[in-house]
């Protein structure tokens, strides 16, 4: 999903914990919220800035492949549409970093570490965005994949974290039903335009089923993440979740999953779908993705410029300070 | 780099005309007033509010998880405080 393959700490049986442990799990299971300055186990808060960290990372690196279109949409009015929507992006990044530093991160810790690699972002925002179409596939089925596993999250047990969650859930369903839109429009246009929204489609379809994660039998981390709450459902579960909502969807429009194998399992009363291509996942996870290097790049750029302004904000707030400080001496 | 990070601000917001300021969250800026500025585009991009307050995190005390059960479990039994408690007779009327 937005955090891939988050690293959390050993699972421990309830007669291994200590007393403040089991405390701590009993009040997780009771479905208690956990908030900042609460006694909790080591492994749960370094977990919980590794998951939130990234995908506070996924929120802002997510904006560059949207980014690259705000410019060249096609009305001044999808300008707009597009604009707001990778502005709340920005505003999910930092929901999230806020909540992640209430656990002792500071900011400019998490931002070096995602400008060294030492955390990661969504393997997604690796991929280009080439056509306008991009724009529909990404807000439909990128931002869609992204609710999925969003919508259960509200629950998890860290409180800041829940209600960092139920801010961008309110704020999603606008990024999906605007990329939805962008895709019906070119659909129900000319051959060309229908071409460019299967193409997109065919390119998107396979990156956005990575998102959830590899496989639950080769995910070793899930199930202390889901005896903490913190993760909710297995990466399969999602997947399979978002399959089966979203091939309607893509029927609807008139384009087909670029999937030969896809049918309807009337047993299961789910989609049987191809798996994605977990060797290129893991490729693009280790930074060999077709755009891992110029996303980092236009981070770090916007970082390392942007210090000249941020020491400026410091400076000048710091001298009004004195000011005002010389001034109150002055009228006592 | 940067040679000072920029300071945490708490982010209170009146919803409505007429309701409290409530706690939407925190962000970093230089100063009280960029504060305000940031908050209006994080918080308040759908019509959220009609007023905004920002408080110097560092300036907030909060009471500690662990006095809980001292500060707040002695209102437990004072159900006297609470209306219901006493049974007047319908004959009284409403009251
Ligand atoms: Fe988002
Ligand atoms: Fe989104």
């Amino acid at each position: 999903m937005y955090a891939q393959m988050v690293k959390s700490e050993g699972m421990k049986s309830p007669e291994e914990m200590t007393p403040e442990e089991r405390a701590f799990q009993e009040r997780v299971d009771r479905g208690e919220k956990i908030e900042p300055k609460e006694w909790m186990p080591e492994g749960y808060r370094k977990t919980l800035i590794r998951q939130m960290g990234q995908h506070a990372h996924s929120e802002i690196v997510g904006q560059l492949p949207e980014g690259n279109w705000i410019t060249r949409a096609p009305t001044l009015e999808r300008k707009a549409i597009l604009l707001a929507k990778v502005q709340d992006e920005a505003g999910h990044g930092l929901y999230l970093y806020s909540a992640a530093e209430t656990l002792g991160v500071s900011r400019d810790e998490l931002m070096e570490k995602l400008h060294s690699g030492a955390m990661k972002y969504s393997s997604i925002f690796n991929y280009p965005t080439l056509t306008w179409a991009d724009m529909g596939a990404v807000g439909w089925l990128v931002d869609g994949a992204a609710i999925m596993n969003q919508v259960p999250l509200q629950r998890t047990s860290y409180g800041p974290y829940s209600r960092a969650m139920i801010r961008i859930c309110k704020e999603e369903s606008f990024h999906q039903r605007q990329g939805y839109a962008i895709m019906m429009k070119m659909a129900q246009g000319t051959p060309e335009q229908k071409e460019m929204a299967q193409d997109a489609l065919n390119r998107f379809w396979y990156p956005s089923l990575m998102m959830f994660g590899p496989s639950d039998k080769d995910s070793v981390h899930s199930a202390q993440s889901m005896a903490w709450k913190i993760k909710m459902n297995t990466n399969d579960e999602l997947r399979q979740k978002f399959v089966d909502e979203t091939v309607p969807q893509a029927t609807y429009l008139g384009l087909t999953v670029p999937d030969e194998t896809l049918t309807w399992n009337e047993e299961r009363g789910h989609y049987d779908f191809a798996e994605p291509d977990w060797d290129e996942f893991f490729e693009v996870i280790k930074g060999n993705g077709p755009c891992n290097e110029e996303r980092l790049g236009a981070r770090r750029e916007a970082w390392d410029k942007g210090a000249w302004f941020r020491d400026g904000l410091t400076a000048y707030a710091e001298k009004a300070a004195a000011r005002r400080a010389a001034s109150n001496v002055a009228a006592e | 780099m940067t040679k000072k990070e920029w300071p945490l601000w708490e982010i209170f917001i009146r919803g409505q005309h007429g309701l409290n300021h409530r706690h939407v969250g925190s962000l970093h800026a230089p100063d009280a007033e960029m504060a305000i500025k940031n908050a209006r585009d994080v918080y308040t991009r759908r019509k959220e509010g009609v007023s905004i307050w920002v408080v110097p995190s560092a300036a907030i005390t909060a009471s500690s998880p662990s006095e809980k059960g001292p500060l707040f479990d002695p209102a437990e039994s004072k159900v006297y405080r609470h209306p219901t408690f006493f049974d007047i007779p319908d004959e009284v009327g409403h009251m």
